[in-house]
């Protein structure tokens, strides 16, 4: 093979890998997977270097997406791995792929709105931000009822319209 | 951490035998024949990384934060005053943190619960990777500050200690302790230490949810009951006095808050909420002295002797 090749086949090992917490995703899909370089040095196959952020600070996730992306490599056939960690720019739930949204979607989860942009002095609210549409009935009937989820990176939601509680991803 | 490192079962950092636990004077590493023995431990086998990564439950293992970050600190800052405000600023959400984790299963409802939670887990994730940028210029373990450090080591500001009484000190706490912090992060977004501008970067964001959850908060009981007016109104008299420290110059200090910002907000909320600014006088120092000097109130070794018991009874043990 050639290394272009290696490096192809290595991003899509790496690419695949789904996130713990939301494993409709990919780490691909949720915009944590920044880079994969691959170089071909070694006699038993190349040194494969695949860089990931992390969503929030204290993501207990980060450890098992570092551990899942490294097996992965090595069944696949790269014995050489290091997956490092990348802070900056943080991650913003704008890096969410548009394929990622759909599966969100898909699974009951409302895709995060875009994030607030940001300049100067972050702008205190005192009032609930706009809630999603309802990811089953489509409704924009919504409200928020906690700001705070059982996963770092969500909110809960009611809708009005056909009652049921949902889940939706915090814009950051 | 090093991810390529496939540790083989002979490895003693991963091992968590009870019996070196007891006595940890005398560690005896098993022999390699011993990792695979049928008389083994089982759970030393459950606590390794091993077959290439895959362990027995989530979230077990803990590694570098900083893994494969460039940590070399850049020419012109003093490395140890780069470590000290590092430090400094790590301790105050680990000891934040850990005020926060002792009100789960005490909150008033379940969606109060995950939200401290949550804030709890953010500041427990910052001050992992203040803690381990601090290390890393000093040479010690994110674990080895936060678990063996004395009480007069620690440099966390007083208001990070407070034993809150009830759910309005809770919230009350939360708005003048993250205003203050989101504040300084906006501004260390942009330190000479590209580390910590990045550590900072990360925690405004999260930091900004925090603030307003505690913010809608206040003005919901604020603007509340009778009951709920008073009880909030009374917190936030009894939490004034640890507001000072906050503003007291520091040498080490990479950023600083500008009193007008975090006034501009403070006042916002209290108006919303109809509560009246206090006009007591800040806590004083201790011969000069403060949180950030290592003087705290008596609340803070009732903390670290929980925060750091079980890895100070256990000192060999991994998680």
């Amino acid at each position: 093979m050639t290394a272009v090749t290696e490096l192809t086949d290595a991003y899509q090992v790496a690419a695949s890998t789904p996130d713990p917490e939301l494993p409709m995703l990919t780490i691909e899909d949720l915009g944590i997977l920044r880079t994969v370089d691959y170089s071909p040095a070694g006699e038993d196959g190349g040194q494969v270097t695949v860089t990931i952020t992390p969503t929030y600070s204290g993501c207990p996730a980060m450890r098992e997406i570092t551990a899942d992306v490294h097996s992965r490599l090595i069944r696949a056939g790269f014995p050489h791995v290091t997956v490092n960690t990348q802070l900056a720019p943080p991650w913003t739930t704008d890096w969410i792929t548009a394929d990622g949204h759909r599966k969100l979607a898909a699974s009951g989860i409302a895709p995060p709105t875009p994030a607030p942009g940001r300049s100067g002095p972050i702008p205190l609210t005192l009032t609930a931000p706009p809630a999603p549409t309802c990811p089953r009935c489509g409704s924009f009937d919504t409200r928020r009822t906690a700001e705070f989820s059982a996963t770092a990176c969500k909110s809960l939601y009611r809708c009005q319209a056909c009652d049921e509680p949902f889940e939706g991803v915090k814009a950051l | 951490m090093n991810t390529a490192d496939t540790t083989p079962a002979t490895d003693t950092t991963h091992l968590t035998d009870t019996t070196h636990l007891t006595d940890t004077t005398h560690p005896s590493p098993p022999s390699p024949a011993d990792t695979t023995g049928l008389d083994d431990n089982p759970y030393d086998l459950l606590a390794q990384d091993h077959d290439e990564g895959h362990r027995w439950a989530f979230g077990t293992g803990f590694a570098d934060p900083l893994a494969g970050i460039d940590t070399s600190v850049p020419a012109g800052l003093d490395p140890h005053a780069l470590a000290r405000w590092c430090l400094a600023l790590g301790d105050d959400a680990l000891i934040y943190s850990h005020r926060l984790q002792q009100w789960v299963a005490r909150l008033p409802e379940l969606e109060e619960e995950t939200a401290v939670a949550n804030i709890a887990l953010d500041l427990l994730g910052q001050a992992r990777l203040l803690l381990a940028r601090a290390g890393g210029i000093v040479g010690q373990t994110e674990d080895r500050l936060a678990f063996f450090r004395e009480e007069k080591e620690f440099r966390s500001v007083r208001l990070a200690e407070h034993d809150d009484r009830d759910f309005a000190e809770l919230v009350v706490r939360l708005l003048i302790f993250s205003t203050w912090r989101l504040a300084l992060f906006e501004e260390l977004s942009s330190a000479a230490d590209p580390v910590l501008a990045a550590i900072a970067a990360k925690g405004v964001n999260e930091l900004a949810y925090h603030r307003d959850y505690a913010a809608r908060w206040v003005v919901r009981l604020g603007d509340g009951t009778p009951v709920s007016h008073a009880k909030t109104q009374t917190a936030l008299d009894s939490l004034w006095p640890l507001v000072g420290e906050l503003f007291r110059p520091d040498p080490d200090a990479l950023a600083t808050v500008d009193p007008a910002a975090f006034d501009a907000i403070l006042d916002t909320v209290l108006a919303t909420a109809g509560l009246d600014r206090p006009t007591v006088a800040a806590l004083a120092p201790v011969g000069g002295r403060t949180g950030r000097d290592g003087v705290h109130t008596e609340a803070m070794g009732y903390i670290l002797a929980e925060l750091q018991s079980v890895a100070r009874a256990h000192p060999d043990a991994t998680w």
